[in-house]
């Protein structure tokens, strides 16, 4: 009895890992800046919420996912909201993908991905560039999308991984 | 045709509307109260900003906690890579030292000198209290290249007010809390300072990258800038003081970019000392 209670409690808190995972990330930023690497940088906030929108929709609550924006754009400077409707558009167009998608795979979820990241930074530029006229490299932008999409093949197989060995499907994906 | 665009329709609709399981709130909704948040905290409705200066205080606070374990691993491989480098570093100090006290004798008599100068022509000489202050947060993010500090509007921290690493300029504070404020360093691609190139006295615009080095601009073409000239502020504007040493210049020949090397590392920040400068005559 006591063994089903902790794995039980076990698998609640290994359920809850996307959402650690996303206020970790969105406090500390990481996205390997220390390391100095010149043309290396990505989102991975994009990518997890994407990925969890997409195949977990329960895991990450829109709420959730508006207050981690908020929290990210305290710890970047940017005009605070901002975080959160990027966050929600990308959340918007993975239950768009969603809810047309037949047979999942891989190849058209990242290009999905791609398109969606690209609308979403274009997005970030214009509001920032021409309403808070804030000046942003175009060109870190482009690194940091195609890194984002590259490394989605990646981390989508982590989570892949990490949701049918250490939680356990509990729907459909 | 038209089943197609039936079904663009409806699965448009039922991902903004549809609430799924354990989602409280439609994502139409929390769209919409992010665009009111953003126009209401653009037009600095108070209640947003108060309900920011709630959010950057926990932020700031969880995010200092949060990167202890990248802290610590980074502290620890620049802490090996300084171990690699020692009986270099050591050569190279031992004959800077030499100079340095030779050029020390002469510094005194100079600095009395200027501060003789600086009181007849009513410059910015005199410092406020010196802020000591932890940095809390230093993300580089793509967009804003700024440090959080410990210390806010409860210690008399003020909008504008300098921070210096030593002696070293490294950016203004733009935001003021209570408990916190943030400093925009100036390898910003917002920041721009006036400095002077010495020793030819030329008077410039320091311009930030978004990386780890400034740029300078708008100086004539014709204007002899030397290679290696050191960059310091030139007090027009009277924002800073002039004459604080900010960094050394590299001149890429190739393209003509004139390229500031600071002499403060900010991604190596612990502490800084926060000032304003006030004229001799206010104070």
């Amino acid at each position: 009895m006591t063994e089903l209670r902790n794995k039980n409690f076990i698998r609640k808190i290994l359920s809850q890992i996307p959402l650690i995972l996303l206020f970790l990330s969105v406090l500390n930023n990481f996205d390997f800046n220390y390391l100095g690497l010149k043309y290396f940088s990505f989102n991975f906030s994009y990518i997890l919420i994407f990925y969890y929108s997409l195949k977990k929709n329960e895991s990450l609550g829109y709420i959730y996912i508006f207050i981690a924006g908020l929290f990210s754009d305290v710890v970047i400077g940017t005009p605070i909201g901002l975080s959160s409707l990027m966050y929600l558009i990308l959340c918007g167009a993975a239950a768009y993908l969603r809810n047309i998608t037949l047979r999942p795979s891989l190849i058209k979820d990242c290009i999905f991905f791609l398109i969606t990241i690209l609308i979403v930074n274009s997005l970030l530029f214009i509001i920032l560039n021409f309403i808070f006229n804030y000046q942003l490299e175009y060109f870190d932008q482009i690194i940091n999308i195609i890194c984002t999409f590259l490394l989605y093949f990646l981390f989508s197989n982590l989570f892949d991984f990490f949701e049918n060995y250490f939680v356990g499907r509990t729907n459909a994906g | 045709m038209e089943t197609s665009r039936d079904d663009f329709v409806i699965a448009i609709r039922s991902a903004f509307l549809k609430k799924g399981t354990q989602q409280r709130f439609s994502l139409l909704g929390l769209i919409f109260f992010s665009i009111i948040f953003l126009i209401l905290g653009s037009l600095n409705f108070k209640a947003i900003n108060y309900i920011k200066i709630a959010i950057n205080e926990v932020v700031y606070r969880s995010s200092f906690i949060v990167s202890g374990p990248e802290n610590f691993l980074k502290d620890n491989y620049l802490k090996a890579q300084n171990h690699f480098n020692l009986y270099k570093e050591y050569e190279k100090n031992k004959s800077e030292l030499t100079t340095l006290r030779s050029k020390d004798l002469l510094n005194e008599f100079i600095v009395n000198e200027n501060k003789k100068l600086k009181n007849i022509v009513e410059d910015y000489v005199i410092e406020s209290d010196t802020i000591l202050a932890k940095v809390l947060s230093d993300k580089g993010s793509p967009f804003l290249k700024s440090t959080i500090i410990n210390k806010g509007s409860k210690h008399k921290v003020n909008l504008g007010m300098v921070a210096m690493d030593g002696e070293y300029l490294i950016g203004k504070v733009i935001e003021v809390n209570y408990l916190s404020s943030r400093v925009l360093l100036l390898s910003d691609l917002n920041s721009k300072i006036p400095v002077t190139v010495e020793p030819n006295g030329i008077q410039s615009i320091l311009s930030g990258t978004g990386k780890d080095y400034g740029i300078i601009q708008y100086s004539k073409k014709d204007e002899i800038i030397e290679n290696q000239s050191i960059i310091y502020t030139s007090g027009a504007g009277g924002l800073f003081k002039a004459g604080i040493p900010v960094g050394r210049l590299n001149i890429n020949y190739l393209n003509e970019e004139k390229k500031v090397t600071f002499f403060s590392d900010f991604s190596q920040l612990k502490f800084v000392k926060i000032y304003s400068y006030i004229s001799s005559e206010a104070k």
